[in-house]
């Protein structure tokens, strides 16, 4: 008996403006998908607010607002406090970033709405760069990935920065949920953003959604290098619930990071050395994140 | 229909959708879909970026919505079976 | 009832009574006191209302902003560098027509570093899109915070509003306030109660999204009607407010004595009381001087001010802020206003900068100034800096 494998409903229009094998209008099914539609959704400047398409019309089955680029959290706390205010207790607030507008501009408001406790759901759209206006690196840029302002040629060095570890730092600033989600894994993206409504204050939902021209890969393949990420653990999905880590998907045969690496051009010039340091790297973080899983099992 | 300043809404807000905006003339690549190796299982409209592979009623074949399609070939891609061949357009 | 209280709390008891329902606030001198007396009354349960501790300006106002599509009359409160920080999104609030009423302690933008009062904060907004009500006196802030709802919550209209009360002077002064009742103003200030809203009701919307050059210019020219329909709703709404609480302030502009007046000078904010008593001292010594308060600089009321040409035959405008290059901003836009071949000559006096004393002393000899230049005929020089310290001797 064929099932479909994921709520049928839909909350994006047809006729959307995102580029083909686009990461992002998958992030945003999944999502609505576990959200339904009593949604007040707020977006910053990044890619969404193009892909919901140009005045008068929209991509979007649910009521949402655009708003300058650093002010996502501060704007879900002022919905929240009207809902409040109004007695409407049954919306969720859903506050929707890209990285850019989360671990850059957007910082210093989202601090402020977990600190507030605001309840609400961020989720941060992370396709590794600031993608709407034409690939420049973030703070979300992972080490060694070719951007129009890392241009990896003869002057300059490949790019050492890690990317920020936003989900530490929104553990650490008091989140009640967080959940690392990758669109190569709809059901569980589904199951998380579900299980981020069963609490109350502010969720964190990083989710990794691949760009077709930004990591300089064929349209078709976005999803299988985004699964490739978690495959090999530079995205490894866990979830956190105060200050307890879990693994949401456990990979039993690992692949190494250089599988992943060569599918993208925008890992081109990586030498085989530096694959190596990546990989001890990421070997790092993974032992680092099992460590905080086995405590909090303990 | 707008044709003034004054057909705009009193505060900026969206007055239709997208659906008009036919998105399938983006294509170069055209998704075809072998009934004979489908098995449908529906990965490929699990991961349509565009809703563009349709399942009217369970157990149906996917259908590609050519108006909408803009041919990234994720559904071939994923397809396990591969039952979905991806054509250039003419 | 009559409340012995610094215009500050007149603000804040303004937003009380005008049942606020989300509140947005970040300290800055010398607005502090404003959000702090709001969170007490939050705290208290004497005021109904959602107030979120914000870690700045730039989101004190995108907070607001999203309330208000959820259809909360809301409040924030600011000053100088978080006004400047705020810019962004006053332009944000304005542009998606939220009729958010913000109430600004002016005061001088750094650096160096001051935290003292005059109008450089407000002027380098006069652009952002929002209607900016100056204050003479703490009832003033009052009365207009209260109306400055009505107004901007206008379906006509949908256009926020900065009440501007000069730092120190009004914010940390007490004065005599007739408070006027809850029921009072319950009768005058109807709920907020916009066309378009989210509350789960109407079709789910998309609000602001992207503008493409094919309907920018006509978004814009919207906007545009909007803040020119404020000009007869403020007039409107203070008719209203004075049959209700029997106070008035004369619209955009107040002329004072300036019916059969020689010269004429165009003041705004705590300066207007200054002048006003300077002006009734000099006409019991038979000068013939008038004043001009300036009540609203957005929308400007260019239509009232050149009724000047015919009224006086010389006017000076007297501006708290400096606009580099050019010269006061009331000046500029007052000059272009008046401008005809026939028209009168008009001279700009710079004053009160970072919190320097505007004296009683300063605007006589203004006065002076202007009813010797009219019998000349003609301006010595377009701009004077009042008081300045190696200036002319004039002002000693």
């Amino acid at each position: 008996m064929a099932k479909l494998p994921l709520p049928k409903e839909e909350y994006l229009y047809r006729g959307h403006a995102a580029c083909p094998g686009c990461g992002a209008p998958l992030a945003m099914r999944y999502t609505m998908k576990a959200l339904g539609p009593r949604v007040i959704m707020n977006v910053p400047a990044g890619c969404t607010p193009v892909i919901g398409g140009v005045w008068p019309r929209t991509a979007f089955k649910f009521d949402m607002m655009d708003h300058a680029f650093e002010s996502t959290g501060a704007v879900s706390s002022g919905i929240r406090a009207a809902l409040d205010a109004k007695g409407i207790e049954d919306a969720t607030v859903l506050g929707w970033a890209g990285d850019g507008g989360t671990v850059d501009i957007g910082l210093q408001a989202l601090s402020g709405a977990v600190d507030r406790g605001t309840d609400f759901i961020y989720v941060m759209m992370d396709n590794e760069a600031y993608m709407n206006t034409g690939i420049q690196c973030s703070g979300s840029t992972p080490i060694g990935a070719w951007t129009t302002t890392t241009p990896l040629g003869k002057k300059c060095e490949i790019i050492l920065q890690r990317k920020k570890k936003i989900m530490e730092m929104m553990v650490a600033n008091g989140i009640v949920y967080g959940a690392t989600v990758n669109v190569a894994y709809p059901e569980d993206f589904v199951k998380r953003v579900r299980k981020a409504t069963e609490y109350e204050g502010p969720k964190f939902i990083h989710a990794l959604s691949p760009c077709a021209p930004g990591w300089r890969v064929d349209t078709a393949k976005t999803v299988e290098v985004a699964r490739l990420a978690t495959q090999t653990n530079m995205f490894p999905l866990y979830e956190v619930q105060g200050n307890e880590y879990r693994l949401t998907k456990t990979i039993k045969e690992r692949k190494p990071v250089s599988e992943y690496l060569k599918t993208q051009g925008r890992f081109r010039r990586i030498s085989e050395d530096m694959a190596i340091k990546i990989q001890a790297m990421v070997d790092e973080e993974y032992e680092e994140l099992l460590r905080k899983v086995e405590q909090s099992k303990g | 229909m707008l044709r003034s300043y004054e057909d705009l809404p009193s505060t900026p807000v969206s007055l239709q959708s997208t659906e008009d905006i036919m998105t399938g003339n983006w294509r170069t690549m055209r998704p075809v879909i072998d009934e004979e190796k489908c098995i449908r299982c529906y990965i490929c409209w699990k991961f349509c970026p565009d809703m563009s592979i349709e399942v009217e009623e369970a157990d149906d074949f996917p259908t590609v919505n050519l108006d909408y399609c803009k041919g990234c070939g994720i559904c071939a891609n994923e397809c396990p079976k591969d039952a979905i061949e991806m054509v250039r357009e003419e | 009832m009559i409340e012995i209280i610094t215009s500050n709390y007149a603000a804040a008891y303004a937003a009380k009574l005008s049942r606020v329902e989300v509140i947005a606030a970040y300290p800055i001198t010398p607005q502090t006191s404003i959000s702090e007396k709001l969170a007490e009354l939050v705290d208290t349960g004497e005021m109904d209302a959602k107030y979120i501790k914000v870690e700045s300006e730039h989101s004190a106002m995108a907070a607001v902003i999203g309330a208000s599509y959820v259809g909360a009359r809301t409040f924030t409160a600011t000053s100088s560098q978080g006004l400047a920080l705020m810019h962004e999104n006053l332009i944000w609030a304005a542009g998606v027509n939220r009729p958010i009423v913000m109430p600004v302690a002016a005061r001088a933008l750094s650096g160096p570093w001051t935290i003292w009062s005059d109008h450089s904060d407000v002027i380098s907004e006069r652009d952002a899109g929002w209607m900016q009500f100056f204050c003479e006196n703490n009832q003033e802030t009052l009365d207009m915070t209260i109306m400055a709802y009505k107004i901007a919550e206008d379906r006509e209209i949908m256009t926020p509003a900065m009440v501007i009360e000069d730092g120190f002077i009004l914010s940390h002064t007490v004065e005599a306030v007739d408070m006027p009742s809850q029921e009072e103003v319950d009768d005058f200030l109807p709920p907020f109660d916009p066309e378009f809203k989210i509350d789960f009701k109407s079709e789910p919307r998309r609000y602001a999204g992207v503008l493409a050059p094919d309907w920018w210019q006509e978004h814009r020219y919207r906007r545009m009607l909007d803040m020119e329909h404020s000009k007869e709703k403020i007039v409107e709404v203070e008719r209203d407010f004075e049959r209700r609480f029997g106070r008035s302030y004369g619209g955009l502009v107040e002329f004072y004595r300036c019916d059969d007046a020689d010269v004429a000078l165009v003041i705004a904010g705590a300066p207007t009381g200054t002048a006003k008593d300077v002006v009734d001292e000099m006409r019991d010594r038979g000068k013939k001087v008038g004043l001009v308060k300036l009540r609203s600089f957005r929308p400007f009321p260019g239509e009232e001010l050149v009724k000047l040409n015919d009224m006086v035959s010389m006017v000076g405008v007297f501006d708290k802020s400096y606009t580099m290059g050019q010269g006061g901003a009331f000046f500029q836009e007052i000059r272009n206003a008046l401008y005809s071949p026939d028209g009168v000559p008009i001279k700009n006096y710079i004053g009160g900068l970072g919190g320097r004393d505007v004296t009683k002393k300063n605007i006589e000899l203004i006065f002076e100034d202007l009813l010797s230049l009219s019998k000349k005929g003609k301006v010595d020089r377009i701009i004077d800096w009042v008081a300045l310290k190696g200036g002319p001797r004039r002002w000693e």
